[in-house]
């Protein structure tokens, strides 16, 4: 056999177990956790398979007892989700049947229940209007957050822990409580059922959220390392780009999602200060219940919907997460 | 490369005066080291001459010319942290290319990746390019910290306690490493130190410091054979010069608590109660010698062996070279060598 120590191991050396991880009891420990992770798992899931399933079934389908596991999969959800409709008389359904060939399979999906397309609804819209509510105002409240924990965390300044205790205490109010001195304000200001609105109450809302977590974060980057690029020729903002925010990815990446999930999920501060050109979608979702007979499918598919962004942006920023969301705790 | 000069400089932190009216001028090309123990302000003499710190009081000078309306970047000088402080992100080529690339110098392309390859080359550390920083061994991110100073050509190396995060034997390597390299360059430089070793083996020119004030500058054979306080002289040194209170009476010098008197050895007026120092290598042991005593320990190092000699209540140690047979319990006779005695105040300042 050829020396180990010169060759180096024949297989490549891809994990490594303890020694003291292989005995029979230490395995079935393993084991025995990792079926409660799982089962722990299937548990949080099993309202999202729901509403996955939802999305696919028709009415009737939906309010079957015992509930129907399989089923014919059905895009009707999604078409009453995607448009407004009317309900035809008996004569002009006949007559509208005659010409099937000519419809596009949404009017055929519509008509199975006896309806017709009048327009789109105006969910796309609405989602549309949460991206960007939530894209800009999650962008301004991590950038100024950023600054403000540098600064937090850097410079001497005066006050500094009462300043910081007042951030953070803009979070301390319930919303229902300050919704209503807001709506007064909002439409005095012109501000009511606008982007621009709320984008700068979820930056608000936020921005003390960013600066808390950022300062965390920052505190724990060695100052060591901007003096050094001090040294090295750089100013203070040059350091700061290039030597502080590559450090302070995980902690940006952390702030950030959980900056967008806030903005995204609001609910009643929406519901109170918008209402038809910058409404967003979790209301919009709610107020379908209302319409004309409840659409659960409708309101699944719409909910689905709800939380593709979301995943995208978490699975975006996932690699740094694993590490951001411990605070750092485990940091070498 | 540029000549450095503090003048009067003073520094306070909240409740302690890190420095205060600390002076001295390192010529151009001077090896020039800080010497003191923890605390002493050395590390903030560093960070004052680099900016980082701005001195209360006093002014620097580079080449006669005042930096004190210098920032960090306009400094021009370079800096080896004692946490070495090599940027995490990057690798080892970013962490070289990183002063170069300032927006001060703007050092075109080519011109970075030669000097790169040549720093590279003089400090062994060609095949660590591509690695990140954090899979270097604590001696390879010494050398990658050594190499981002010598990269470029500042006015003067800063360097704060480079050697101390390593082991004995790397330490000493990399001793003579930099030693080397500043006499082969000609480079000003700047080490701050709490090792008297280090001290005296590399610099050209030290200053001691204590509590923030300067204590001594001198070279290294004036701090070691004229050290001008009691600091100076148990601080650099080992094994550690024997101190003694004595008393004076009658043109002897009486040492407290033992049998031992020596007569006066100089014409300068004493005071009645003074300490006498004298260093190991000085007190020799032979036969026939003045002076008795017994071995109350023997520390054989190969080299050399310290012996503790007792007479009645002092023990006074004595360095011979190789490994002695001489045992514990043994008495010896031994002389002190007369012309190479230091005396002090009792207060620790030098008297002659």
């Amino acid at each position: 056999m050829a020396n180990f120590y010169e060759t180096g191991p024949a297989k490549p050396v891809t994990e490594s177990v303890r020694v003291d991880k292989v005995t029979p009891g230490a395995r079935a420990r393993h084991n025995i956790r990792a079926a409660a992770v799982i089962l722990f798992a299937i548990i949080g899931l099993i309202p999202i398979f729901i509403m996955v399933v939802t999305a696919f079934k028709t009415r009737a389908d939906v309010v079957a007892v015992p509930p129907k596991v399989l089923f014919q999969p059905t895009l009707e959800g999604f078409v009453f989700l995607l448009t407004e409709r009317v309900v035809l008389p008996p004569a002009a359904l006949a007559e509208k049947k005659q010409s099937l060939e000519q419809l596009d399979w949404m009017e055929r999906v519509a008509m199975a229940s006896g309806q017709t397309i009048t327009g789109p609804s105006d969910y796309v819209r609405r989602l549309w209007n949460s991206v960007i509510i939530a894209g800009i105002s999650t962008l301004i409240s991590v950038f100024l957050g950023l600054l403000a924990a540098y600064a937090f965390s850097r410079f001497p300044i005066a006050g500094k822990d009462d300043l910081l205790f007042f951030i953070l205490s803009t979070r301390m109010l319930p919303a229902v409580v300050v919704t209503i001195p807001l709506f007064l304000m909002y439409r005095q200001f012109g501000l009511h059922d606008t982007h621009l609105g709320m984008i700068l109450l979820y930056t608000a809302f936020n921005l003390s959220l960013a600066v808390w977590l950022l300062k965390g974060f920052i505190d724990e980057i060695p100052k060591e390392y901007e003096e050094a690029a001090l040294v090295d020729g750089y100013s203070r903002m040059q350091a700061f780009r290039k030597i502080v925010i590559p450090q302070a990815a995980t902690g940006i990446a952390a702030t950030t999602v959980f900056s967008v999930i806030f903005a995204w999920n609001e609910y009643a501060f929406a519901l109170m200060l918008t209402s038809e050109e910058a409404r967003t979608a979790p209301p919009s979702i709610a107020t379908m219940l209302g319409r004309g007979g409840i659409e659960w499918s409708a309101i699944a598919a719409g909910s689905l919907g709800f939380l593709i962004p979301v995943v995208i942006v978490t699975f975006i920023l996932r690699k740094y997460l694993l590490r951001g969301v411990t605070f750092g705790a485990i940091r070498q | 490369m540029s000549s450095v000069e503090l003048r009067n400089v003073s520094k306070r932190f909240s409740m302690v005066d890190a420095l205060s009216d600390v002076s001295f001028s390192i010529k151009d090309g001077e090896f020039f080291v800080l010497l003191g123990p923890t605390g002493a302000g050395k590390t903030t003499t560093l960070r004052v001459i680099a900016a980082l710190e701005k001195q209360d009081a006093g002014s620097v000078y580079f080449d006669g010319e005042s930096a004190d309306h210098l920032q960090p970047a306009e400094r021009d000088v370079a800096m080896v942290f004692q946490q070495y402080s090599l940027y995490p992100t990057m690798t080892v080529w970013d962490n070289l290319a990183f002063p170069l690339r300032s927006p001060m110098r703007n050092v075109p392309q080519a011109e970075i990746e030669k000097r790169i390859a040549d720093v590279a080359e003089k400090l062994r550390i060609t095949h660590l390019l591509d690695r990140k920083t954090a899979r270097l061994s604590g001696g390879e991110m010494q050398r990658v910290a050594i190499g981002r100073a010598i990269v470029r050509q500042p006015r003067i190396f800063l360097m704060d306690e480079p050697l101390s995060n390593l082991d004995a034997k790397l330490r000493e390597a990399l001793r003579v490493e930099l030693q080397h390299l500043q006499k082969t360059q000609g480079d000003t430089t700047l080490l701050v130190t709490h090792d008297q070793i280090e001290a005296l083996t590399m610099a050209d020119r030290i200053a001691v410091l204590d509590r923030g004030r300067i204590i001594q500058i001198g070279t290294p054979a004036e701090i070691y054979d004229k050290p001008a306080s009691t600091f100076v002289a148990t601080l650099v040194g080992t094994p550690r010069i024997n101190l003694l209170p004595v008393r004076r009476q009658d043109g002897s010098l009486f040492i407290e608590n033992s049998e031992l008197h020596i007569p006066v050895p100089t014409t300068v007026p004493l005071p009645e109660q003074l300490l006498l120092g004298i260093r190991p290598e000085d007190v020799r042991i032979a036969a026939g010698g003045p002076h008795a005593g017994q071995i109350s320990l023997t520390e054989p190092l190969g080299v050399e062996t310290i012996v503790h000699i007792q007479s009645g209540r002092q023990t006074l140690l004595s360095l011979m070279s190789g490994i002695t047979n001489i045992k514990v319990g043994d008495g010896v006779t031994f002389s002190l060598f007369q012309e190479r005695l230091h005396l002090f105040e009792t207060d620790g300042r030098r008297i002659v």
